[in-house]
């Protein structure tokens, strides 16, 4: 475990000796973040929808007291997605869905000698490979964030409404209310920590796969593994130290 | 000019190269001949730094490689091609863009110089036409022609090819082998080629470096090959001359069958059958059959 961490600290270092020029890395992580964002844009939106409807649905079930405003439903919905579910559960999914492709990807390459031949041509295969994914997923996962943000408390909305719980007034007026700045920003600030541990994770159990097509099932799994409980313990300690 | 003095791999208790020494001399094709699992492939990883060796020297052209300052082993391996064993295709790539491949990471060529080199390259390993397709899309030893094109893409100085005409059929096989042999001698270049067929010894082998369980047994060049006294490579010899007569009379055969059922407009639809048993492998329809050897089985050795 701690010999594990270990590597997994000199492997973030390999990725900054002897980089390649800015404009080859550049261009890499433009194509790799529209490959994250087009490949993840589909289920975050389904799952932060659905996470606002369902929010919304069980608050108004446990604040069924008169004295409590309906508008009260529309301000729970937001503070908890904006502050927990949004950026997490965004972070999980994605964990499932871009970590296990980057861990799949490098592993592939890893045991079909491609990742030899582009150490033979004096490339620092690390570098090229995984700082680019690791920066697009910095730059991509706050959009999906903020994206996801919109969609569950428009989520919440729907269900609210449809299901007559609440009136549109009233949940706009809760979703204004109070409203804290500071939660977007320490929403996104999440996201961007995520998004580091996840691609990084994840390329450092593909990239050191060994062995056969196996391995490669084997990397994926674990990479979604470790990246969900980096995730839970980063979630911990941020929280413990910004809020 | 490539020397290499006293490498040894030990993977877990096997020990896989022992004690290899050697010198390979520009301008020439240098092959590394031995049956599989002797440590070919491993040592010429060894020798291009993508293994450790446990111990033991490689120096290129005089300057010291294996443990060497980074940038000094990255300013040789720039000038290194490689082409490996399973071709080691960049899969999301075209089969141009893989060609084109080095050339934009180690040259700063444009892009209608870059794309002038890639057709050149293309044409010389016969697969001009095949610029866009992806690498999943074509056969197995049209990987390998597109890695060679990679691998000599951007001019190297040193040329290192893993089993070049494994996988293929003997006329292109042949081809691939000559091919390497002109571009080593028309760059003078120097030039590793592991193989375990005796033909591509016979057409290309300047001089022949035969492992046998991770040793160097015999080194010399093509004439004299054949008269060696080392029971272990006349083994080999004899048992890849085995393969090769087995083969012509499967290939004579089958060549008198297909005869046979061309001549029974009945069976003409039977004439499907015999290609079906080799995929990839247009062998039946080789003119110079008997002559040439297949790769196919020869892993049994
Ligand atoms: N990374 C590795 N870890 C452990 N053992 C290895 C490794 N690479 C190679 N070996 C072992 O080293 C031996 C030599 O392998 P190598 O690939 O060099 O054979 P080869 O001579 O190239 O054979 P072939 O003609 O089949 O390619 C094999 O027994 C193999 O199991
Ligand atoms: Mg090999």
């Amino acid at each position: 475990m701690l010999q594990s961490f270990g590597k997994y600290l000199l492997f973030l270092q390999s990725l900054f000796i002897r980089k390649e020029s800015t404009k080859i890395l550049f261009g890499r992580t433009i194509d790799e973040a529209i490959l994250i964002g087009i490949n993840s844009i589909f289920i975050v939106a389904i799952v932060s929808t659905f996470i606002g409807a369902v929010t919304c649905v069980q608050v108004a079930y446990n604040l069924d007291n008169a004295f409590i405003p309906r508008s009260t439903i529309g301000f729970m919905v937001r503070e908890m997605t904006i502050l927990e579910l949004a950026p997490t559960i965004t972070s999980i999914v994605l964990a499932g869905k871009v970590g296990s492709s980057i861990a799949g990807g490098l592993g592939t390459m890893q045991i079909t000698e491609q990742v030899d031949a582009l150490e033979v041509m004096g490339i620092n295969s690390a570098s090229y490979l995984v700082l680019p994914k690791v920066v697009a997923a910095i730059m991509v996962f706050p959009m999906l964030v903020i994206l996801s943000m919109f969609l569950s408390i428009l989520g919440g909305y729907l269900a609210g409404t449809i299901s007559g719980e609440l009136t549109p007034q009233e949940y706009i007026t809760g979703i204004r209310d109070g409203f804290i700045p500071y939660n977007i920003t320490f929403a996104l600030i999440k996201s961007v920590v995520f998004a580091f541990l996840i691609s990084s994770i994840s390329s450092f159990r593909g990239y050191n796969t060994r062995g056969g097509a196996l391995e490669v099932g084997a990397a994926s799994t674990s990479a979604v593994t470790s990246s969900v409980i980096a995730i839970l313990i980063g979630d911990f300690v941020l929280a413990y130290v910004l809020l | 000019m490539i020397e290499i003095h006293n490498i040894h791999k030990t993977f877990g208790d096997k020990k896989v190269l022992d004690g290899v020494s050697g010198v390979f001399e520009t301008g020439k094709t240098n092959l590394l001949l031995g049956a599989s699992g002797t440590g070919k492939s491993v040592l010429l990883k060894c020798i291009v730094g993508l293994i450790k060796p446990d111990l033991g020297s490689v120096t290129f052209d005089g300057t010291y490689f294996t443990n060497n300052k980074l940038d000094i082993r990255q300013e040789i391996r720039r000038k290194i091609g490689m082409l490996f064993q399973g071709s080691a295709l960049f899969d999301s790539m075209t089969v141009e863009q893989n060609v084109e491949f080095p050339l934009k990471m180690l040259t700063d060529m444009n892009k209608d110089e870059r794309m002038e080199r890639v057709n050149f390259c293309l044409k010389r390993v016969g697969l001009e036409g095949a610029n866009k397709k992806m690498p999943s899309e074509i056969s197995g030893g049209m990987k390998k022609r597109v890695g060679i094109a990679r691998a000599i893409a951007p001019n190297c100085t040193y040329l290192f090819c893993d089993e070049p005409n494994s996988g293929l059929d003997p006329q292109t096989a042949l081809k691939i082998d000559e091919l390497i042999k002109e571009i080593t001698e028309e760059y003078n270049i120097t030039t590793i080629i592991v193989t375990h067929d005796m033909n591509s010894v016979i057409e290309i082998g300047d001089k022949i470096f035969f492992l046998y369980e991770g040793k160097k047994l015999w080194e010399g060049t093509r004439d004299e090959i054949m008269d060696t006294d080392i029971k272990e490579l006349n083994d080999f010899i004899f048992a890849n001359r085995l393969m090769r007569d087995a083969k012509k009379v499967e290939e004579e055969e089958r060549e008198e069958e297909e005869e046979r059922l061309h001549h029974q407009p009945a069976a003409q639809e039977n004439n499907m059958a015999p290609p079906a048993d080799t995929p990839n492998e247009p062998q039946p329809q080789n003119p110079e059959g008997p002559a040439a050897t297949t790769q196919t089985g020869q892993n049994q050795v």
